[in-house]
């Protein structure tokens, strides 16, 4: 029999993707978790994996169309089976203009309940997917924000139970492995060499747009103010190299893995900066949990990748975790909860030589720090000139939210943590 | 820790019980003399005297209203009946006097009546005095139905059943005397209205009492011998239930198989499946599985009372049911 295979929902704020190419074509087999298309979404490129065995029979959308989450995007049966879309899809496929269901006869409400209730017979509805599966597969899909209809049930009469969401989360759809960055046709190359002498245009990356709509939506909203702050890291430096003799290669820890964890310290004292606004309501959101995300600067844009619960990490963790994250925001392979659930940013130039700047706060975060350089600088002690380290950091806060004497007094209460590392190793 | 017999930690139950409070006292049919149909009084006659360790008619009524009178005066009885298929003769003592008479008068008076009686088939005395009408008793609230599975629990649930104040049914198991397990010297109270995980595991979760927790956990070793771990959550108390371990065991396997030695129908599984639909739902990974009785007299003959009774196999079965 005939299985529709929807469009996947990637991540917790999907609400459409970009079906960018058919990898299989009509009429080639397939077998289960093969290859079927690439999609595109606000923020990576993916794979999606066919959830059937047997022959594509039906590409229900065109190449670069933009499809709701759960629309249905291709058919899969068995070779040369005749099938009915519309009856398949229980209403006509998308992009195509056919209309099924007339309208009943006005003036005719007598008949009102005979006529629905046939009407519903002969409509097919949504209940011809009524689906067979155990109360916690049913939980556990909705929280995994699983579509049941995704996953395969191995039960007792193919009933969807613990084992087949299990199986099916461990294959869910893969972020695209890029080895070459193999980009996707409507997906313009940036020219990473030389400059083109030629004016030309191009459409807009989805993740470029994306960058776009957010900070225009919070340099629009919130009123940022900001707060700079000059440290003395030369313990901090020091303290890191003498640590990193420690630490193999690959292990070294950044300076921006202790400014991390130092700002999640602070951050206990300043539950205000660690919030949201929830303008709806009128109402403040306290995070429960302290989850900073951190800016990574990837192709054709930045994403901001996030380590949960910083506060209770060591810097070691934390660096560790965030290796892993960050190399994969870089390889396009990014999982959705890698950059989900920031509740504060911390975006670092330092590796470009940067004095200071200003950063635009990751909504609906309270705040976000911009972390310059350490830099050897003359410093003036009891009228004598000496050689000292510094680094500036900006902070940008949400006026909505908090005032500038609480964006000193945090960057105050940073030093602390920043100015004697021994506190982040405790 | 000795390993003794059920009818061994029965009978130092009640020993030690009658040597600590003068209050408390035996009567039933043959307790006294004979030293029990069962043997458990067994030279409890010639050591506390007739005044403490009375034979009665054969009466179940009387020995309930008598029983229900003494505790109603002041005294600790316990009282035996052979076995609980004789218990209806006394239903209307038990169900509407003893279980009410806190309630009906308001709290004037407490009624510390223990009721001690045997329950269960298997052993050949055909269907009128073969049943395991536990749950009959446990319907109705005012009365307290312990039913343990082991001499550890025998011992230590009897001596707090004496020292309650309330009117509790002590359902012993017919085919449960001879069985042997560690119990713990000295005193060692066991509080009523507490479930008990008596063995650990992870696939599925078993509930069982009485006589069907030595069956459960013989299908435990058996399905043990096939990778199959299950996890036994003795009742021990049929009212109050205990769901507490049964939930939290069941929220990590979320699969259950409920083992009762009486009739299906409205019994033990259907009671605590329906509090596991209940209170886990969004847990329920596969349909609950009831072991139980078939439902017929039990018939007299051996084989076929065999084939009437839950047996092992029969657990295994459900158990694989539930994978």
């Amino acid at each position: 029999m005939a299985q529709v295979v929807s469009m996947p929902k990637l991540g917790f704020d999907m609400a459409e993707g970009t079906l960018v190419r058919w990898v299989a074509s009509e009429g080639e087999n397939i077998s289960k978790g093969a290859v079927l298309a690439e999609i595109e979404t606000d923020k990576a490129t993916v794979e999606v994996e066919s959830t059937y065995s047997g022959v594509l029979l039906r590409q229900l959308v065109q190449q670069g169309a933009v499809v709701p989450i759960n629309d249905p995007i291709a058919v899969i049966g068995e070779s040369g089976e005749e099938v009915n879309i519309e009856a398949l899809l229980g209403k006509p496929a998308v992009g195509e203009k056919t209309t099924t269901v007339e309208k009943p006869v006005e003036g005719e409400e007598v008949q009102a309940v005979s006529a629905s209730s046939s009407l519903a017979s002969e409509t097919p509805t949504d209940m011809q997917g009524s689906l067979h599966a155990s109360p916690l597969a049913r939980s556990m899909a909705a929280e995994l924000e699983i579509d049941l209809r995704m996953v395969r049930g191995t039960g007792p009469a193919g009933r969807i139970t613990k084992k087949d969401i299990e199986s099916y989360q461990a294959k869910a759809p893969k972020p695209v492995i890029s080895k070459t960055p193999r980009v996707v046709p409507v997906l313009p190359v940036a020219p990473s060499k030389g400059f083109i002498h030629e004016t030309r245009r191009v459409p807009l990356p989805k993740l470029r747009a994306a960058i776009g709509r957010r900070m225009t939506e919070s340099m629009q909203q919130a009123p940022h103010f900001y707060v700079t702050h000059e440290y003395d890291v030369g313990a901090l430096v020091d303290r890191r190299k003498e640590i990193n003799t420690l630490l193999s290669e690959d292990d070294k820890l950044s300076v921006n893995d202790f400014i991390v964890r130092a700002v999640a310290l602070t951050l206990l004292e300043f539950p205000n900066l660690n919030a949201s606004l929830d303008l709806k309501n009128n109402a403040l959101i306290y995070h429960g949990e302290i989850n900073i995300g951190v800016a990574v600067a990837v192709e054709n844009g930045l994403l901001t990748v996030v380590n949960r619960n910083t506060d209770q990490k060591t810097i070691h963790q934390i660096s560790s975790e965030l290796k892993i994250k960050v190399n994969r925001a870089r390889e396009g392979k990014v999982h959705p909860e890698d950059i989900e659930g920031s509740t504060f940013t911390v975006s670092n130039m330092g590796m470009y030589d940067v004095d200071q700047f200003t950063a635009i706060i990751n909504p609906p975060e309270a705040a976000i720090l911009a972390v310059g350089s350490a830099q050897q600088v003359p410093i003036v002690t009891n009228g004598e000139i000496m050689i000292g380290t510094r680094l500036k950091a900006t902070l940008s806060v949400d006026h909505r939210i908090s005032d500038g004497v609480e964006g000193a007094r945090f960057l105050q209460a940073l030093a602390k943590f920043i100015e004697e590392p021994l506190r982040l190793l405790i | 820790m000795p390993r003794i017999t059920m009818r061994e930690a029965i009978s130092q139950a009640l020993w030690e019980e009658m040597e600590r409070d003068t209050k408390v006292f035996i009567m039933g049919e043959e307790v006294g003399l004979w030293g029990g149909s069962y043997a458990v009084t067994k030279g409890f006659y010639d050591h506390f005297g007739a005044d403490r360790v009375k034979d009665t008619p054969i009466s179940e009524a009387t020995i309930v209203g008598a029983a229900i009178g003494a505790a109603l005066t002041g005294l600790r009885p316990v009282a035996e009946i052979m076995t609980i298929n004789f218990a209806f003769s006394a239903f209307e003592h038990i169900v509407n006097q003893a279980a009410k008479l806190h309630y009906m008068f308001a709290g004037q008076m407490v009624l510390p009546l223990v009721i001690r009686t045997v329950s269960g088939g298997g052993r050949q005395l055909a269907a009128t005095h073969s049943q395991s009408p536990d749950v009959v008793f446990a319907h109705f609230p005012g009365l307290k139905v312990v039913a343990p599975g082991t001499p550890e629990d025998a011992k230590g649930l009897l001596k707090s059943a004496i020292r309650s104040n309330d009117p509790i049914l002590f359902i012993e198991s017919a085919t449960l005397y001879q069985s042997r397990g560690e119990v713990t010297e000295g005193e060692n109270l066991i509080p009523i209205g507490k479930s008990k995980i008596q063995r650990l595991g992870k696939d599925v979760t078993v509930v069982s009492y009485s006589k069907m927790l030595e069956t459960s956990m013989k299908a435990a070793d058996q399905l043990a011998q096939e990778g199959i771990d299950i996890e036994i959550v003795d009742l021990r108390t049929l009212r109050p239930l205990d769901m507490e371990p049964v939930l939290e065991s069941f929220k990590k396997t979320n699969r259950a198989v409920i083992v009762e030695e009486g009739w299906r129908s409205y019994g033990v599984g259907a009671e605590v499946s329906a509090r596991i639909y209940e209170e886990a739902f969004d847990y329920v990974d596969a349909p609950i599985q009831r072991v139980a009785q078939k439902e017929v007299p039990l018939p007299y003959n051996r084989n076929l009372e065999q084939l009437a009774l839950p047996q092992v196999e029969d657990v295994v079965k459900a158990v694989k049911e539930v994978l």
